[in-house]
């Protein structure tokens, strides 16, 4: 869909290669392209004014890295100033003695305030071991209050309810009450959305953090907010002071430059960002991502070229095959831990995939080791197993597990952990597969090989750690042009100079 | 604009179209609904031509020409709109055109230039036809109407605005909530449905949401009702599952009712911004998109994108949302909106 910032650049700056400096000439053309880069993906055009001058100022006049072109470096120049003006993550609240501490949630209607409210309390709970109690004082919209109490049941976190009162401030009240009664130390209050042109209820915002005194004040934002973000943003942040952001709908594929106006123009960071429907979809803010999302890039070429490189291509299109066939097989998923291992050591394979596809991890060297190990061992328990067992996993029964583990040295936990997680890849390659990502891939073959093993990356490998989110695809495989060699020098490198 | 609803107007047509009145009156009453109206209308989007009118002002007096910087500033008034890159060269082209060929010399003419290009986009969206209840015949029934778009963009709002404002032209209308998904999405549609007097038809919340269509298209039969409007769950437009599942729902529209659902309409929020052209793509793909609702119009945001969608998927925008009553539900007037954001 987008064309990605660098390849617009790229083809921008072709003509005016192989020179030793960025010059006036690059950087101008370079420049026009970040802005419209910047506007596409919704950063306000003040934001993005301001951001290209900065940029302009980095960039005039620097040296070329060696083996850089001028379009990779103007790039790098960019998107390290994007993580520059995003700044450190600081998504744990801070809160005081005082019983209850209040966190209040506001934001225009729809951007999901109360699906948010939920998230935090769960994250507060498991995270930073509070006990929250939530409230509810959206009296306008229908069923608002019904909706928090469903949503409080899901995350298992009490809500407090009063159904005598249509009043915010008594209800409040009474919230306060009760939380210090029970003992709730965090009171988190689900305020009612409103379009900020709404004066009264500004007021009522305003009264509330009177009453209340709140550590946070938490404004959710929508990422695909546009050129209206920063309106909205600043009017609460005048009318009731907020301390934090929470983007929420990330997980659809707006590129959230919202984030960035927000950012800049109130100078409260994003707190927050919400990456899907479930409760726990709720993460961290990471500055990187972000900003690779929002330049529309991700390292995943530069691995699709690696892997492309080095695994047999007949045999992958044959998996490929196998897959979106759905007859992936555990003699398959041996194969393909194979070929991972040719890649080399997993920590290097994780540091090249952005972190949409890995959740955000990271490996030592040390868990590196240990996720090797485990392969092994992975390897082993179906090296342990039959031909037909391995073509149909269904009729491993108990006395087969026992066999296959005692074969292998293993336990038959481990048998049924490894069972399961192939259930799950298989049930998730069909998933992919009905919607239509395979058939998209097969198309090249190059394309499709890289798509087949990022799954297994992403979604399986990620699974196995216990933390992975959805691969994210958005990236188009057709455009591997560069020569390989010269791209992975190139990613090394930045790896090296980032540290 | 004097009706809402077209369809079945002939039924109740010998008391509202008021024989026993003269042509004076029922023009004068025409004109004053008419007014009225455009009175709301450009009150709901002042804070939109409030600041593009004061910007363009300001940005002609401090330059008094049109030149490039003054363009430049033009360009950044235009994207401000979430019109979009390409509809803000479209618009910025026709200005430099005009400008060299001598025809944009002052403020006004520059305001009719920047008017009729934005028209053309939004005609030409018109022009390739519109779904709706004029082009049903009457024998089938009922008219079902798919309501969809991303969350928390008002669909439930808008259902229960159109169930009420239908009903009231004298139709027989029957609500199916087929968000089974959020918490309390179905209370909130029941609210609505009390308030609007039709019946709905709901189930269990994470009941498959085409068996609860299922029910509700037989029950609309059995009924004899006029119009079924369908609410569907919020969803992400790159959420293939759930994509599939609209598509699902349509398919048994088809099966039980020929040629349904016979309009789908999806909702965007007026403060989307460029991400909405995939949601209007990716949602066409899967559910026939045949027209935008455009909602919370009273906010300050200027509701550009759905002139982006116009121009690049040709959807032409049916109704907009300019506030919280009823009423606020209106169909969308091309003229009004563009004359709104510039007299």
């Amino acid at each position: 869909m987008f064309e990605s910032l660098s390849d617009k650049l790229k083809s921008t700056l072709k003509n005016l290669r192989g020179e030793g400096k960025l010059t006036q000439e690059h950087v101008d053309a370079a420049l026009k392209e970040i802005r419209m880069a910047l506007l596409e993906a919704d950063v306000n055009y003040k934001v993005a004014k301001d951001f290209v001058e900065a940029v302009r100022a980095k960039a005039e006049g620097q040296e070329v890295w060696q083996d850089l072109k001028p379009h990779e470096q103007v790039v790098k120049i960019v998107y390290d100033e994007l993580v520059n003006l995003f700044g450190g993550t600081s998504s744990r609240l801070v809160f005081t003695k005082q019983i209850p501490n209040v966190v209040m949630i506001v934001g225009l209607q729809g951007s999901g305030k109360t699906t948010s409210t939920g998230k935090i309390a769960k994250w507060l709970a498991d995270n930073q071991e509070r006990k929250p109690l939530l409230v509810s004082v959206d009296v306008y919209r229908p069923a608002a209050r019904e909706q928090l109490r469903v949503v409080g049941g899901a995350v298992k976190q009490a809500v407090f309810q009063d159904r005598e009162t249509n009043d915010p401030l008594t209800l409040v009240r009474g919230a306060m009450k009760h939380a210090e009664e029970v003992g709730y130390d965090t009171l988190i209050i689900d305020t009612a959305g409103r379009l900020h042109i709404d004066d009264e209820l500004m007021d009522e915002l305003e009264k509330i953090k009177a009453e209340t005194k709140p550590v946070e004040v938490l404004f959710v934002a929508d990422a695909m907010t546009g050129q209206d973000a920063v309106r909205s943003a600043e009017e609460f942040h005048k009318r009731v002071g907020i301390t934090g952001v929470v983007l929420t709908k990330m997980d659809g594929d707006a590129r959230g430059g919202a984030a960035l106006s927000i950012k800049q123009v109130i100078g409260q960071p994003v707190k927050f960002v919400g990456v899907g429907e479930k409760y726990d979809a709720i993460e961290p803010f990471y500055p990187d991502r972000i900003a690779q999302r929002i330049l529309g890039m991700g390292d995943v070429l530069s691995l699709i070229e690696e892997v492309q490189g080095k695994i047999d291509e007949t045999e992958a299109k044959k998996q490929l095959e196998k897959m979106t066939s759905n007859q992936f097989t555990l003699e398959d998923f041996r194969a393909q831990l194979g070929q991972m291992k040719k890649l080399g050591s997993m920590s290097k394979l994780m540091k090249m995939l952005p972190e949409q596809m890995t959740g955000g991890l990271q490996m030592t060297d040390e868990q590196s080791e240990q996720v090797e190990v485990q392969l092994k061992g992975t390897e082993a328990i179906i090296d342990s197993m039959t031909k037909q067992e391995r073509r149909d996993h269904k009729i491993i029964n108990a006395s087969r597990k026992t066999r296959i583990a005692n074969g292998s040295g293993k336990t038959i936990a481990e048998v049924n952990q490894l069972l399961r997680q192939y259930e799950q890849m298989k049930k998730m390659m069909q998933q992919m597969n009905r919607g239509g990502l395979f058939s998209k891939l097969a198309g090249s073959a190059m394309g499709g090989l890289g798509g087949g093993l990022g799954n297994m990356l992403g979604g399986g490998l990620g699974g196995m750690f216990g933390g992975g989110s959805k691969p994210d695809f958005d990236n188009s495989y057709d455009e591997a042009t560069d020569s390989l060699s010269k791209r992975l020098k190139k990613k090394k490198r930045h790896k090296k100079r980032r540290k | 604009m004097a009706f809402f609803w077209k369809r079945n107007k002939d039924k109740f047509s010998t008391s509202t179209l008021g024989l026993d009145k003269s042509i004076e009156e029922l023009q004068a009453q025409e004109a004053a609904v008419e007014r009225e109206f455009g009175v709301r209308f450009n009150k709901a989007i002042a804070k939109t031509r409030d600041s593009i009118n004061n910007k363009l002002d300001t940005i002609f007096e401090s330059r008094k020409q049109i030149d490039e910087g003054f363009l430049d500033e033009l360009e950044e008034m235009l994207i401000s709109t979430d019109i979009g890159v390409s509809t803000t060269f479209q618009v910025l082209d026709a200005v430099r055109k005009g400008v060299s060929r001598q025809e944009i010399k002052d403020l006004d003419a520059l305001k009719r230039a920047m008017k009729n290009e934005l028209l053309g986009i939004l005609h030409g969206s018109k022009a390739k036809g519109v779904a709706s209840e004029t082009e049903v015949p009457e024998t089938i029934k009922p008219y079902v109407l798919m309501v969809v778009g991303v969350n928390g963009v008002g669909k439930t709002t808008t259902i229960g605005k159109l169930a009420q404002r239908i009903k009231m032209e004298g139709n027989q209308v029957m609500i199916c909530a087929a968000d089974t998904f959020r918490a309390a999405a179905s209370e909130q549609l029941e609210i609505w449905s009390e308030r609007a007097g039709v019946p709905i038809i709901q189930q269990k919340q994470g009941t498959d949401p085409a068996a609860v269509l299922f029910d509700a298209l037989k029950s609309a039969q059995a009924r004899n009702a006029d119009v079924l409007i369908v609410d569907t769950a919020g969803r992400l437009h790159n959420k293939s599952n759930l994509m599939a599942e609209l598509e699902k729902m349509k398919r048994i529209a088809g099966r039980e009712v020929e040629r349904a659902p016979h309009e789908t309409l999806l909702v965007i929020d007026a403060v989307t911004g460029q991400n909405g052209l995939e949601q209007a793509r990716q949602f066409t793909k899967v559910a026939g998109v045949t027209g935008i609702v455009l909602t919370k119009l009273d906010g300050t945001a200027k509701g550009g994108i759905a002139v982006a969608i116009a121009k690049e998927l040709n959807l032409p925008i049916r109704y907009v949302g300019i506030g919280e009553q009823v009423d606020d539900l209106m169909v969308f007037d091309p003229e009004k909106y563009v004359n709104g954001l510039f007299n």
